[in-house]
């Protein structure tokens, strides 16, 4: 009887390494905890990294394009938000002047304020704007249904609204809202569109529970000012973002008549420059923790040749006996390695699986959406299975160099 | 004197020439062979005597290349084995001899049956027909009922009886036995040597086993005696 050579025995030592270390659950279970919390840590910190420059992302096209933005205020002032809507610095005709500078594409003045907004019987407090007829350009934020208004409107200071989503569902319910007359500040508005849906903004508010009206009506009719809270301001290119804030400082110090040697009465913040800075400093950030969680990864497979070291002291006699029956240095290196590699293995698995976990839970607990790729999940088990193998191979190798006589002879 | 083996132009199985083991440890070197001369044949049953500290074993485990001598020559079939390899060594433990140790050396955690698979495994069979082999080297020692038991399920003859078919599994044409008595009464002893000469007597294999009892000794056809480090004597029996 010739028995046939099957090709395929690594199962068989896949299987034997498996139930070797079944037989000592508690401390295999130790043993890979250093490489699950490493592993668990690495995919839940890029998870939370990728959410949160995914967030980011979303913000950066959410706010339009080539975005900046200027508030009134000075810096000696205080802070970024202390001038806001307080000091009655930037006009309407300071809006038309930027629009002429050559790396502006256009601009819109932003006055905003929360009213009531009245449907026969139904009524909603809302953010009310006033804006130019460039706010769908500058915002990237086009209507849905409708019509946006006019620049003939904006002269006339006419009595026409644009609503946003949340607010018109609020009012209107299902009934679609064009057409219909609403009041704000006891005056009447006739809706001529819908915007279409923005969602949250970076800072959580729902952007689509607004109104939005001619800034002109804003102005008389609504506010009572002649001074806007802000300009928004979209650069031809995202280069010219930067040019646009320096021409856009110095036409506002000339047109504000402010001496050299005084500060800014406003400030120009480029939105698309702070939202890229946020983004790779997040990236930063995930790349730290990443590394933290990399070291604790190494610091589990230090762990792993320590209990394969223990393993195979513990296991000499077993090795003479192989070695004695025909174990060659391959078959026992082979034994040893395989044994290390499923347990890192398994601790990479297991890690991946309690990274997930940490992972939904913060989608599940907290505004951020992590976002767990295919990526880290793949660096992960190539990873733990490199360290299994780099960390068991010299327990392994220390265990196929042995003496058969002597090691027969350990008790 | 090599060629006086060459007359009939076949190779003995086995033939030790001037087979020297110096044991150092520290600065003193400790002579346990001083030039072992030996020649087995094919389907031979030899035992080997002497007072313990002899060098029995240091022999056996030359003989069963699992050591190499410090000087000499070994011919396993012909082909000098004295200086080979690791590797080649355990090669030739897999395929020509079977080991059988007073201890007897089992796996603890693998069950009978795969224990006695286990050599079959190392010469690279895994299959149906290696589990068919190794069933029937534990049919030879009259253990099929036990086959699904672990080592320390099962009484020490018993075990015994499990390394003589993990030893006879491979068809390995020498046995090798160092004192396989030595931890059995002499019933159990008594029912191990059977099998050892059913293994001679039916299969052919050649056997070499060392022993410190007469009555172990007596189931061999040839007696060889050592005697600090050399061979005293050497008669058939
Ligand atoms: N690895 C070793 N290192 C040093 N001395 C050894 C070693 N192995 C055996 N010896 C010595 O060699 C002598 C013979 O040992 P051994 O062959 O085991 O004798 P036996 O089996 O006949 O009792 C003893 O004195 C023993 O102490
Ligand atoms: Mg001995």
């Amino acid at each position: 009887m010739k028995p046939k050579r099957v090709k395929f025995a690594f199962f068989l030592d896949l299987e034997s390494a498996y139930k070797t270390l079944l037989r000592n659950k508690i401390r295999s279970f130790l043993t890979i905890l250093g490489i699950i919390i490493g592993v668990g840590s690495v995919i839940a910190t890029i998870g939370i990294g990728q959410g949160a420059s995914k967030a980011i992302q979303n913000s950066i096209n959410s706010m339009g394009s080539n975005m900046l933005i200027i508030l009134p205020g000075s810096s000696s002032l205080g802070g970024i938000n202390s001038g806001f809507g307080v000091l009655p610095t930037l006009t309407l005709n300071d809006v038309y002047a930027i629009r002429k500078l050559s790396s502006v594409r256009t601009d819109t003045a932003i006055l905003g304020m929360s009213q009531q907004v009245i449907w026969r019987g139904n009524n909603w407090s809302t953010l009310i704007m006033g804006a130019d007829s460039t706010f769908p350009i500058v915002r990237k934020w086009p209507v849905a249904k409708g019509v946006f208004f006019t620049p003939q409107q904006v002269a006339s200071a006419a009595n026409v609204a644009v609503i946003g989503n949340t607010a018109a569902t609020e009012l209107f319910g299902l009934i679609n809202p064009i057409g219909h007359i609403i009041i704000i500040h006891s005056v009447p508005f006739t809706v001529i569109g819908l915007l279409s849906i923005k969602g949250f903004n970076a800072f959580g508010q729902d952007q689509d529970d607004t109104v939005i009206i001619p800034i002109t009506t804003m102005m008389e009719k609504i506010a009572g000012t002649t001074w806007v809270h802000a300009i928004a301001v979209s650069a031809k290119t995202q280069k010219d973002t930067v040019t646009a804030q320096s021409q856009i400082t110095q036409l506002l110090r000339q047109r504000h008549h402010i001496p050299i040697n005084k500060p800014n009465d406003f400030f120009v913040r480029n939105l698309t420059e702070i939202a890229q800075a946020a983004n790779s400093s997040a990236a930063t950030f995930t790349i730290l923790l990443a590394s933290i969680a990399a070291v604790s990864l190494l610091v589990g497979g230090i762990g792993i040749m320590n209990i394969m070291l223990v393993s195979v002291t513990e296991r000499t006699k077993e090795i003479g006996i192989r070695m004695a029956i025909g174990a060659k240095k391959s078959d026992i290196l082979k034994q040893f390695l395989i044994e290390s590699a499923v347990l890192s293995l398994f601790g990479g698995l297991l890690g991946i699986t309690l990274g997930f976990g940490i992972s939904s839970a913060i989608s599940a607990f907290s505004p951020l959406k992590t976002v767990v790729t295919a990526e880290p999940i793949i660096i992960s088990v190539v990873f733990s299975l490199c360290v299994g193998i780099f960390f068991g191979f010299y327990p392994a190798y220390k265990a196929s160099r042995m003496n058969p006589v002597e090691a027969l002879r350990y008790e | 004197m090599a060629n006086s083996y060459d007359i009939t132009g076949k190779d003995p199985l086995i033939r030790l020439e001037n087979i020297g083991m110096i044991y150092k440890i520290g600065d003193i070197s400790y002579e346990v062979l001083k030039g072992i001369n030996l020649t087995v044949e094919n389907g031979e049953f030899v035992s080997i005597m002497g007072a313990s500290g002899s060098g029995k074993s240091t022999l056996m485990n030359i003989l069963g290349c699992l050591d190499k001598p410090t000087s000499g020559n070994y011919f396993l079939e012909g082909r000098d084995v004295s200086k080979l390899t690791p590797d080649e060594l355990a090669e030739i433990r897999n395929k020509k001899i079977g080991f059988v140790f007073q201890g007897f050396n089992l796996i603890q955690r693998l069950s009978i049956l795969e224990n006695v698979m286990l050599p079959l495994y190392y010469a690279g069979l895994h299959s149906k027909d290696s589990e068919e082999m190794a069933l029937n080297a534990l049919k030879l020692v009259d253990l099929s009922e036990k086959v699904n038991k672990f080592p320390n399920q099962i009484s020490g003859g018993e075990q015994q009886r499990v390394a003589i078919a993990r030893a006879v599994v491979n068809d390995a044409p020498i046995i090798m036995a160092d004192e396989p008595t030595g931890n059995l009464d002499s019933v159990r002893g008594a029912d191990v040597m059977n099998f050892f000469e059913k293994i001679n007597a039916e299969r052919g294999a050649t056997i070499i086993l060392v022993t410190h009892d007469k009555h172990v000794a007596d189931y061999a056809k040839r007696l060889i005696t050592v005697k600090d480090g050399i061979i005293l004597s050497s008669e058939t029996i």
